[in-house]
């Protein structure tokens, strides 16, 4: 095992946990994760290959399994009662939940129930989907046992399939970086922003369209994930972009991009935290109280979530500024294969 | 010359023509025809009389493709950074502005229809462009669904040859072609088995191209 895998997952935590080296390589501990959890102890991470697609078996338990997978994958259409933003569950959990180092599900549902410092109380996996409605897609949590809950449980139940439980499993989470050798920058941040991420994401981070609808995914403003996001902890947005992102050519970023970018997208604005008390001082003491998190800090004299937009939906404006281009992609989505959401067709028996 | 102008106006084939076709006094219609007289052979010899390409040899279409895509990839031959002999030799002899004035033209001519689809396209290679597997993403997520092609950065894939298709993705993993773009492709087809090219390729082939403009992409505002 390599130095960068031995530093994947929670498997940096155990291994600091139990006194091995490996991750720490700059002397530094690694940073705290928000979602901590108190793991059992295990002499390593243990590997598990998630079944593939097309094992999704074709009985009335399935049929549930497929509405999470089109849940997970077309969140705002499947679900638009929940969603406040332009993102999908897949948009961070990369190929439909499936990829190992970008908080797959299979490995998700064997780490619950957990203990969880963020909401200070034992959590079941349905109450952190409910979470993941209410700050990442910037929504409503939907209430326990509603059906949008019941089909993600089946579809990350399946996929965990043969999996032991109660383990941590390789590929678990995303990645926890050591500390970087420089203190994350905003402005090195930027110039990574602008050479690796913006071809996509676009200048202004809003993402980008074609075809008259959103082809990449915001990474902050009114249409992205809310100041209560996970993806809001720096360390937790440098795991992930070290791992999957540039799209394609993950791994390729050094940890001091990862961290510099990572910090560069964290301190813009984005949707007010829903538990916002009225106050953004109050609401950093409460909520935010940990280096990982902007919420709150003066950025170039602007304190950041003072001029969020409300957290929640908002109406959004019509997108087809192209009609002819989404009245095209529309008709050929009906004779071919792709569909507007094209991750999500099924494979053709 | 004329003929020819009047030929592809004819087939409903050029939807942008004047501007187009000349830029900064270079007459890209008689490059394509004839030959720059200075070692260029005419495009059309190989790529067609609408650059429609030629699926059995392997030679792309260029109609539709972005201008800009259009430009890197003959200034990358010019360079010999992308590997091909009659390639290399007729883009060293092309000016900037030839290279320019060729881009626009054919950028600014409908794409030929799709392969005629005698077998449906592997399974394998739907579940490539459209759903990815593992680290390797769907090819839609940047080709666009069904490879219509999504800006100046990633070009089109629907209705291109399938051999030509295959030709690139070997090339790169080889290292006879650039990378592109952050080196996103080339890292995406050093992953890919052969199996999974020749699928994939075959279902490109099948797919229908749209003009670029409606693959045309911008920043959200
Ligand atoms: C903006 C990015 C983002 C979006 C969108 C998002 N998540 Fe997450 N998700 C995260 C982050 C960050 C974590 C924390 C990962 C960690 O602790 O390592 C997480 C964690 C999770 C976990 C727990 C993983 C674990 O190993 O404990 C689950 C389950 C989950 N998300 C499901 C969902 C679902 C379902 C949706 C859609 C309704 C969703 N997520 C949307 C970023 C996102
Ligand atoms: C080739 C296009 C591309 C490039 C370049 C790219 N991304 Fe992404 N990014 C995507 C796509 C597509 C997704 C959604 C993944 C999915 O749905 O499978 C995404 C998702 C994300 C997300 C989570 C979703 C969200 O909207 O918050 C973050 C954060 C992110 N990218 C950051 C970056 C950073 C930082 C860089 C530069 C280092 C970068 N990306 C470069 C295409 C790209
Ligand atoms: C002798 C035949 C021949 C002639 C003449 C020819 N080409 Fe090509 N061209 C090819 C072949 C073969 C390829 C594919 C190369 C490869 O496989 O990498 C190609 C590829 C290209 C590409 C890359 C397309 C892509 O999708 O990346 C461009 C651009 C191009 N040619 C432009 C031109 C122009 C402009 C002319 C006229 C000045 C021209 N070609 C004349 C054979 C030819
Ligand atoms: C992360 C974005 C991304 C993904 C995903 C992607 N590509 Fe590409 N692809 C590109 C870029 C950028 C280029 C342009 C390269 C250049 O300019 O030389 C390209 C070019 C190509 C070309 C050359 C086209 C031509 O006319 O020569 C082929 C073929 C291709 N890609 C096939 C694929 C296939 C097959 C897949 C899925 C397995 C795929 N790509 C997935 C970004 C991507």
């Amino acid at each position: 095992m390599n130095a960068r895998s031995a530093c994947r997952g929670r498997l940096a935590l155990l291994a600091a946990a139990v006194g091995l080296a490996g991750c720490t390589q700059h002397g530094a501990s690694p940073p705290p994760a928000a979602t901590a959890r108190v793991l059992p102890a295990a002499p390593a991470a243990v590997a598990f290959t998630p079944p593939p697609r097309r094992a999704i078996p074709d009985d009335a338990f399935g049929a549930v399994v497929r509405q999470g997978e089109a849940l997970f994958t077309r969140t705002g259409q499947a679900a638009p009662q929940f969603v406040g933003n332009a993102l999908t569950c897949q948009n961070c959990h990369l190929d439909a939940g499936r990829l190992a180092d970008s908080a797959p599900l299979w490995a998700a549902w064997v780490g619950y129930p957990v203990y969880r410092s963020k909401t200070g109380h034992v959590n079941t996996f349905a109450e952190r989907l409910q979470g993941c409605f209410r700050f990442s897609m910037n929504g409503k949590a939907p209430p326990l046992g509603d059906p949008v809950l019941v089909a993600l449980e089946s579809y990350s139940y399946w996929m965990a399939t043969g999996a032991p439980t109660h383990v941590t499993l390789a590929g678990a989470g995303y990645p926890i970086l050591p500390q970087p050798e420089q203190t994350p920058d905003r402005v090195r941040g930027k110039a990574v922003y602008t050479a690796k991420c913006s071809i996509c994401h676009g200048a202004e981070g809003r993402g980008r369209e074609a075809w008259g609808r959103l082809a990449f995914p915001p990474l902050w403003g009114p249409d992205s994930f809310n100041w209560g996001a996970g993806m809001g902890n720096v360390n937790l947005a440098a795991g992930f972009i070290k791992a999957n992102m540039p799209l394609g050519n993950g791994w390729s970023l050094s940890d001091q991009e990862a961290w510099d970018v990572a910090l560069y997208v964290d301190s813009q604005e984005r949707p007010q935290d829903p538990r916002y008390t009225g106050d953004v001082a109050e609401t950093r003491a409460r909520f935010h109280d940990t280096p990982m998190s902007m919420y709150g800090r003066v950025v170039d004299g602007h304190v950041l979530g003072s001029v969020a937009p409300q957290a929640g939906a908002r109406p959004r404006p019509p997108s087809a500024d192209r009609p002819a281009a989404a009245a095209f992609v529309r008709r050929r989505g009906r004779a071919a294969p792709a569909t507007p959401q094209p991750r999500t067709t099924k494979e053709q028996p | 010359m004329r003929t020819v102008r009047r030929r592809a106006l004819g087939a409903a084939f050029v939807f942008v023509t004047g501007p187009a076709l000349q830029a900064q006094g270079v007459d890209a219609v008689q490059i394509v025809m004839h030959g720059n007289g200075r070692g260029a052979h005419a495009c059309a010899a190989c790529h067609g009389n609408h650059a429609e390409g030629n699926r059995l040899a392997g030679i792309p279409h260029l109609a539709g493709l972005p201008d800009a895509y259009l430009t890197r990839q003959l200034t990358h031959f010019r360079a010999e950074a992308r590997d091909n002999p009659s390639m290399q030799v007729i883009a060293h002899t092309l000016t900037p502005a030839e290279i320019v004035a060729l881009a626009r033209y054919f950028a600014a001519l409908a794409p030929p229809p799709p392969a005629s689809v005698t077998a449906p396209p592997p399974a394998l290679g739907i579940a490539l462009a459209v759903q990815g597997r593992g680290a390797v993403p769907a090819c839609a997520a940047c080709h666009g669904p069904g490879g219509v092609g999504l800006g100046d950065e990633f070009p089109p894939l629907a209705g291109q040859s399938a051999l030509y298709i295959r030709r690139q993705l070997e090339a790169w993993q080889q290292g006879r072609r650039p990378p592109g773009p952050l080196g996103l492709m080339g890292a995406i087809a050093r992953r890919l088995t052969a199996a999974e090219i020749a699928a994939v390729a075959a279902y490109y082939e099948q797919q229908p191209a749209i003009p670029v403009a409606a693959a045309s992409s911008k920043d959200v505002p």
